[in-house]
């Protein structure tokens, strides 16, 4: 792999573009992203007040399309909200994996030895160990917050960017342009910043799509279990309010679940439109 | 045979340094909160009384020094002192062992089935992709999908067809009440609850066995032992039994012993849809009441139930592969 490879070029755009669940899920994201963001601005509803009839089914009424809960909130209105609430936590803390990945992959790497061997260590205590019920009690002790969430969702996605850190580090370091760093003189953290990290894009951004999904079907998980944000609306939230009226009205439980399964296949799609995009050519690529 | 017991202490010991990784990891986390510990602990439950809170400082030993405090810490849980839950008036151990053989049948079963139901879809897939592909490319994008999907909305699906619409099986809980069943009856009664939570669990890894074991079957039946199977004329089904699933049971196997903690975190949440007795349940319910002894005893032992089932994965890893034994 060279340089000029591994670096998004013209063809890999194109060989992305020929993929149509990828494309799809890009732009499903994308205008998703736009409408999450211009929320507050559409003129709509808070989800939090009470603005129709409670329990609305969906197309019952026009000015609530998607029906209303048992407090009479608007569900159409809960479901953009809480899409901000996903979105962010979802970038937010795939942000944060990466630099905990960067430094902890990039450390082992770098040093080797002892160090590497007791920091790849540690990378498998955090995968062996139930990582949902790690987060859960990070962020009880720490009180639900945006903050907390990210950092209890983090805290438990770092290991596989580490390891591939770690492995880019080593085949990477062997080679002339790293060595020459290293001679020119340049910082540990420069190098892996200058010339590993560039050089590992590739199957960085596909590892980071995936922990993406990831990250989004946690932040519903723990606010399903009453550890969300409580300032924000979010999907997760929706569904544990439905369980108790899933004979009076369905609707409430299955449209917020089917905004994070589009929104995560969404995610994963990317994910794997870049994995094959990235593919040197001549490879078979396709579907796993 | 001496071979194996040195594998397996060296298995033992790996896990027991998890356990003890998990122990400093809980206590980090109690000193990590804002505010007093003894008072974080005391929950909701703890009052203003300062003689109490005085008095809790000290079983907790907060005077003594922080390697003391470990030390200390260590010391009881190796005793099964996992502490005592303020809320509950209970000790934590005895909460907890309570409902240790609901998680335990639930998680068993979850286990058993996804393996199950994944290599077979995973088997139907690989074979169809030799032939037609329709059945091949379903599979694959059903497995997608569940692949996306929240598994505790998957569940409350699950009951709005088979409980709500249908009216087949039970929503909630593990037994019915008020009922006085005896042998197949009460089987029954058992495993009607069961079903959908233990279906609800297998799902979320249903998609990554499917997707292993169809990968690992295509690639047996490349190989030269089924080529030469072939040629001496062995049908394919017994081709199939004989030579691939013992192959293609070994990728699964050895996954599903890395998904432990991710099967782990499933059976909570599915445990909380279902209102389904076990720890995944207390733990929702000790978090709405914050009570942290009882919420770190879980952690605990949801992480040793699944460090063994962990080393009981690699036994049987070692059983389907004897490379793996006689090789180093």
């Amino acid at each position: 792999m060279s340089q000029a490879e591994s670096l998004p070029s013209p063809s890999v755009l194109r060989r992305f573009l020929g993929q149509r669940s990828a494309v799809v899920g890009a732009v499903f994201l994308l205008l998703l992203t736009l409408l999450a963001i211009a929320a507050p601005w559409l003129g709509i509803d808070s989800p939090w007040s009470m603005t129709s009839k409670p329990l609305l089914p969906p197309f019952a009424d026009n000015g609530h399309w998607l029906g209303s809960d048992m407090l009479g909130r608007d569900i159409g209105s809960g479901l953009l909200y809480g899409a901000r609430m996903s979105l962010a936590v979802g970038a937010l803390s795939t942000l944060a994996t990466l630099v905990l990945g960067l430094i902890i992959g990039g450390l082992a790497g770098y040093a080797g030895g002892w160090v590497d061997e007791a920091l790849m260590r540690l990378a498998e205590f955090f995968q062996i160990i139930p990582q949902l019920v790690l987060a859960v009690i990070l962020v009880a002790v720490l009180e639900p917050s945006l903050g907390s969430v990210v950092i209890g969702i983090a805290l438990v996605a770092w290991p596989p960017v580490a390891r591939l850190v770690r492995s880019e580090f080593l085949s990477l370091r062997q080679r002339e342009f790293v060595q020459a760093a290293q001679v020119l003189g340049q910082k540990p953290l420069a190098i892996i910043f200058t010339q590993i990290l560039p050089n590992a894009l590739s199957p960085l951004l596909v590892t980071m799509s995936f922990i993406m999904g990831t990250a989004i079907l946690t932040e519903a998980a723990l606010a399903f279990l009453g550890l969300g944000d409580p300032e924000a609306m979010s999907w997760g939230y929706m569904i544990n309010a439905s369980r108790n009226m899933l004979r009076q009205a369905w609707w409430m439980s299955l449209l917020p679940g089917l905004a994070i399964m589009l929104c995560v296949l969404a995610v994963n799609r990317i994910g794997e439109g870049l994995r094959v995009a990235f593919e040197p050519p001549g490879r078979p690529g396709g579907r796993p | 045979m001496i071979a194996f017991f040195g594998y397996l202490g060296g298995r033992l010991g790996r896990g027991l340094a998890v356990i003890v990784g998990v122990l400093v990891l809980s206590f980090l986390l109690v000193r990590l909160a804002p505010g007093d510990p003894a008072m974080l602990m005391a929950g909701e439950a703890g009052t203003d009384d300062v003689q109490y809170v005085a008095k809790l400082r000290h079983d907790m030993g907060l005077d003594q020094p922080l390697a003391q405090q470990l030390l200390t810490w260590l010391g009881q849980a190796a005793r099964l002192d996992l502490g005592y839950s303020y809320r509950n008036q209970a000790s934590v151990w005895s909460l907890i062992a309570e409902r240790l053989p609901a998680t335990l049948l639930l998680m068993g079963s979850g286990f058993v089935l996804s393996s199950l139901i994944g290599v077979a879809m995973g088997v139907l897939a690989a074979r169809s992709q030799r032939r037609r592909g329709y059945l091949d490319r379903l599979i694959s994008h059903t497995a997608l999908v569940l692949y996306a999907m929240p598994s505790f909305w998957l569940a409350l699906l699950l009951i709005l067809l088979f409980s709500v619409l249908l009216d087949w099986l039970p929503a909630f809980g593990m037994a019915s009440v008020d009922t006085d069943l005896h042998g197949w009856a009460l089987f029954h009664d058992y495993a009607s609850h069961l079903l959908l939570p233990a279906l609800s669990l297998s799902f979320m890894f249903l998609a990554l066995y499917v997707q292993l074991t169809r990968s690992a079957v295509l690639e047996a039946m490349g190989q030269e032992y089924v080529r030469t199977a072939t040629a001496k004329g062995l049908k394919p089904a017994r081709i199939l039994y004989d030579h691939v699933l013992r192959n293609a049971f070994l990728p699964v196997v050895t996954f599903a012993g890395m998904q432990l903690g991710q099967l782990a975190s499933g059976m909570l949440l599915i445990e909380v849809v279902y209102a389904w007795p076990g720890i995944g349940r207390l733990l929702y319910d000790a978090l709405s009441q914050r009570d942290y002894p009882l919420l770190l005893g879980i952690f605990l032992v949801i992480s040793v139930l699944v460090v063994a089932l962990n080393i009981l994965t690699d036994l049987i890893c070692r059983w389907l592969d004897p490379r793996i034994s006689s090789g180093s």
